[in-house]
């Protein structure tokens, strides 16, 4: 421990060598890029399931899996892609990032962060595993509903259970060393109002992770007493309610799918000024419909529970609550059309990612409010009307911003440029792909099919089968990225400090590759 | 969407077009401005970067604006709300009550009370047969309610949540087992409607569908009567003897719609998810407890109890047949009568 201690404080040391430089390694940019690799492992993971329902829907009937595998697949590709693709991309991202954009030598809490990211490849191995227990893995769907999700469950799921708190101590730990580093480790002249957006929109997906996922393992503990230890918290035949299941699920659930795009709305305001060449247009109205967009993500958790039998009060003030969310929503499109308006713009991938990320949110936007109302809802409740939208927010949302952010650092974090052509096509077919599968699924939804089901009456069929195409465009162009990265990695043409034009932020001050400490002497920023 | 038939799944068709459009209407201006900044605002023009980065008076009106829009769509969305949940002054109450994967429906006040079973044939789910029209839409014994009448829905549930769903009334309320919803009706136009449950709910949870067959008043009436002498008479056949051939082919039958969804057509049930009866020690050994386990279920499982599911005659067709198909050669035959006695025991 001492040496250690001793080495650690040795100024200009490189990575220790081998396997352990990744086991013991206390250094942002490492455990940034194990975050990164990881969730591109989950997103390939559970990206194959997603291609295994999809194969399934190609046509009605039952061909290649049963109604129980169908529903294990579902439920794990939900779990998977959201804490095991999505989220850690985003601490993945932060970690590389956020001490370089705030001009810190590392997080605040190195070794902390060192545990929170390990515990994840744990917590997934031990979800994974379910798939080959008796019984089989959970089936219960991503929001697991009791009583489905405790009497009537698997035995798996108790390993489920103890997977997702794993999941969530390692989120809460990240997101304490996030607020640490943000509030306690700028340059001296770095003030609050200057800090980037992505480090803003971090600091505030932070405190919503701190707030909402001991709820998480509230409801899960319940679910654990109510299997093991004869509670009848979600039991009716005991005295308990099944609803409150509910109440507490999206307690949480609400703002964690905030938590999966605030990040990238500020990935996407950093991206768009650099390739317009202008400043971010109205910077501080963006802090303030972030925050507002995260105060209101905990007052809205009812519009996912529409058709539970709510009084009619409750029903309008969630319905009012929800529909305000489009206004910071709107405030922060306008806002990006508004920079890259009268701009200069030119478009690398990653200002293509990003500007298919405003599209094609704000069409997920616009599905939002229409499921905001609350007696269109009832029709459009739990259809694939449903699964259109939340997959347009996070999949051309979150993912493509997630990839945009890649696109733009990867030759900081490599020292080489990416293969430019190499990336329109990846861009390319993701775009076409995604719409293609995610866009027929708002007919099919309206028209009235159900979600979560294996086989579909006919009518159907024709939108389905361009679903099944276009998911599987999306599935396999994914590989043209990781080739992509690998060549990167391995070279290219060296990349200059600056990377692009004009770029703003402290991370293109040093550079490229960025060395292995950054910043041991703080920066001025004026 | 479906317009829908009733005056309620109207205006909601009417409201879900409102938003449409007005969401057209942003996305067309908002898209409209950003790709003509792309397509002329770009360097390869030769565009030069105009540096301006805020405007309080525009960013409070776009604040402003959507606020206003947004209050325009709440009003009808707000009318349409308290209308639906208005079930009073309803003519017929129906308790609807979801069962893993069928539905119950009782008339309140009527004594007539059945369940619901999807007919579509599994050659048709596997691909060895052609689908039909109705394909996962169709049933045995459909909902039927006399057309233009308020008809109230008490919706709920006896194991896991499901949810009522048929698209042409805008009528879905989840089904919550200890809790009862409402929601309500009124169909002016006689027809066939179809529908599925909404919520997941198990295994088969896209097996699971709803047939609401609206009638004419006088063949609504026509058709209780009916539904209240074919009730009798089970009645009185549950104290007549049966025929071993006949119990086991109506066995057969009641097997297939009851039973085959879980422990299959061939008895040998899906290993660690669905148990066998094939060979099992309940279907071979002690009929005192098979006899149990199909009246009573199984707590904490999918095992349901059937006893209020099925008459006499087919409890004793469907044990009869249980015990003595697939090579369970126990030989047994359970008499109807038997089952009734039970059946009425426990109703004391």
């Amino acid at each position: 421990m001492n040496t250690m201690a001793k080495v650690e404080h040795t100024e200009h040391h490189g990575p220790a060598a081998g396997l352990t430089r990744w086991l013991y390694t206390t250094n942002h940019k490492d455990i940034g890029t194990l975050y990164l690799w990881f969730s591109f492992a989950m997103f390939l993971t559970g990206g194959c399931m997603a291609l295994m329902i999809r194969a399934e829907l190609f046509q009605p009937g039952l061909q290649l899996i049963q109604p129980e595998f169908f529903n294990q697949m579902t439920t794990m590709h939900g779990l998977i892609m959201v804490f095991g693709a999505v989220m850690p991309a985003f601490v993945g991202l932060a970690n590389w990032m956020l001490p370089m954009m705030v001009g810190a030598p590392d997080m605040a809490l190195p070794r902390m962060n060192n545990w929170s990211f390990w515990i994840l490849p744990f917590a997934f191995a031990m979800m994974l595993s379910t798939l080959f227990m008796e019984g089989g893995a959970p089936n219960f769907g991503w929001t697991f509903y009791a009583p489905l999700s405790t009497t009537y469950a698997p035995p798996s799921v108790t390993y489920f259970i103890f997977a997702v708190h794993m999941m969530g101590i390692s989120s809460i730990m990240g997101a304490i060393n996030i607020i640490a580093t943000i509030l306690n480790m700028r340059a001296p002249g770095m003030t609050m109002m200057k800090l980037p957006l992505f480090v803003w929109t971090w600091l505030i997906t932070a405190f919503l992770l701190i707030a909402v996922m001991p709820v998480l393992a509230g409801v899960v503990t319940m679910m654990l007493m109510d299997i093991h230890f004869g509670t009848s918290f979600f039991n009716a035949a005991g005295g308990g309610d099944p609803v409150l299941f509910q109440h507490i699920f999206w307690f949480f659930g609400h703002p964690e799918v905030y938590i999966m795009i605030l990040p990238a709305f500020g990935i996407v305001s950093e991206i768009i000024p650099t390739f317009a060449r202008k400043r971010l247009f109205g910077y501080s109205s963006m802090v303030y419909a972030t925050s507002s967009i995260a105060f209101l993500s905990f007052i809205v958790w009812v519009h996912h529970m529409f058709t539970v039998g709510l009084p009619l009060m409750g029903e309008l003030f969630f319905m009012y609550a929800t529909m305000l969310i489009a206004v910071p929503t709107g405030v922060k499109v306008f806002n990006w059309v508004a920079t890259m308006f009268r701009g200069s713009m030119t478009f690398e991938t990653p200002m293509l990612f990003a500007i298919a990320f405003v599209v094609l949110f704000t069409i997920g936007g616009f599905s939002g409010l229409m499921l905001a109302i609350a007696p269109a809802d009832f029709q459009y409740h739990d259809t694939y009307f449903v699964v259109a939208h939340f997959h347009y927010v996070l999949v051309p949302g979150a993912v493509f911003a997630i990839m945009a952010g890649v696109y733009y650092w990867l030759p900081k974090w490599t020292g080489h440029y990416y293969p430019e052509t190499m990336g329109k096509v990846h861009f390319w077919c993701s775009f076409i792909g995604v719409n293609l599968t995610f866009f027929p699924m708002h007919f099919i939804g309206l028209a009235g099919m159900p979600r979560r089901i294996p086989d579909y009456a006919l009518q159907f069929a024709d939108f389905n089968m361009v679903a099944s195409i276009g998911a599987f465009i999306f599935g396999f162009s994914q590989l043209i990225f990781l080739v992509l990265i690998i060549k990167t990695i391995r070279g290219g043409s060296p990349a200059t400090s600056e990377v692009w034009d004009e770029p703003h932020g402290l991370e293109w001050t040093i550079p490229s590759p960025a060395p292995y400490h950054t910043f041991s002497t703080p920066p001025e920023v004026k | 969407m479906p317009r829908g038939v009733t005056e309620i799944s109207q205006s909601v068709f009417d409201l879900h077009m409102i938003i449409f459009w007005i969401c057209v209407a942003i996305g067309v201006v908002v898209f409209g401005v950003m790709f003509w900044s792309i397509f002329h605002h770009r360097q390869s023009r030769g565009a030069q970067a105009h540096h301006f980065h805020e405007n309080t008076l525009v960013e409070i009106i776009w604040t402003l604006v959507p606020f206003a829009i947004l209050i325009a769509m709440a009003i009808p969305a707000t009318a349409t709300l308290v209308k639906m949940y208005d079930p009073s002054d309803a003519d017929i109450d129906i308790q609807v009550t979801g069962y893993q994967w069928k539905w119950r429906y009782q008339y309140l006040g009527e004594d007539v009370d059945f369940f619901s079973n999807t007919t579509t044939p599994k050659e048709q789910i596997n691909n060895e047969s052609e689908k039909g029209e109705n394909y996962l839409l169709e049933v045995d014994n459909p909902l039927v309610i006399p057309a233009g009448k308020k008809i109230r829905f008490l919706i709920t549930s006896v194991d896991v949540i499901h949810s009522w769903w048929v698209p042409a009334f805008a009528v879905k309320k989840d089904a919550i087992p200890g809790f009862i919803n409402e929601s309500w009706t009124n169909v002016p136009e006689p027809g066939i409607y179809r529908g599925q449950c909404t919520e997941l709910c198990g295994t088969y949870h896209g097996f699971m569908p709803i047939v609401v067959d609206v009638r004419p008043q006088a063949e609504y009436e026509l058709w209780l009567a009916e539904m209240k002498n074919i009730k009798a008479q089970e009645i009185a056949s549950a104290k007549q003897s049966i025929s071993m051939e006949e119990l086991m082919s109506k066995g057969e039958a009641v097997y297939k719609t009851a039973c085959a969804a879980c422990h299959q057509i061939n008895g040998e049930g899906i290993p660690n998810v669905f148990p066998a009866i094939k060979g099992s020690s309940i279907a071979t050994g002690d009929i005192s407890q098979h006899i149990d386990i199909v009246l009573n279920g199984k707590a904490g499982s999918a095992m349901q109890a059937f006893r209020e599911q099925l008459s006499a005659v087919d409890l004793a067709a469907v044990i009869t047949y249980e015990r003595n198909a697939w090579g369970n050669d126990s030989g047994d035959k359970v008499e109807p009568a038997a089952i009734d006695e039970l059946k009425m025991a426990a109703k004391q």
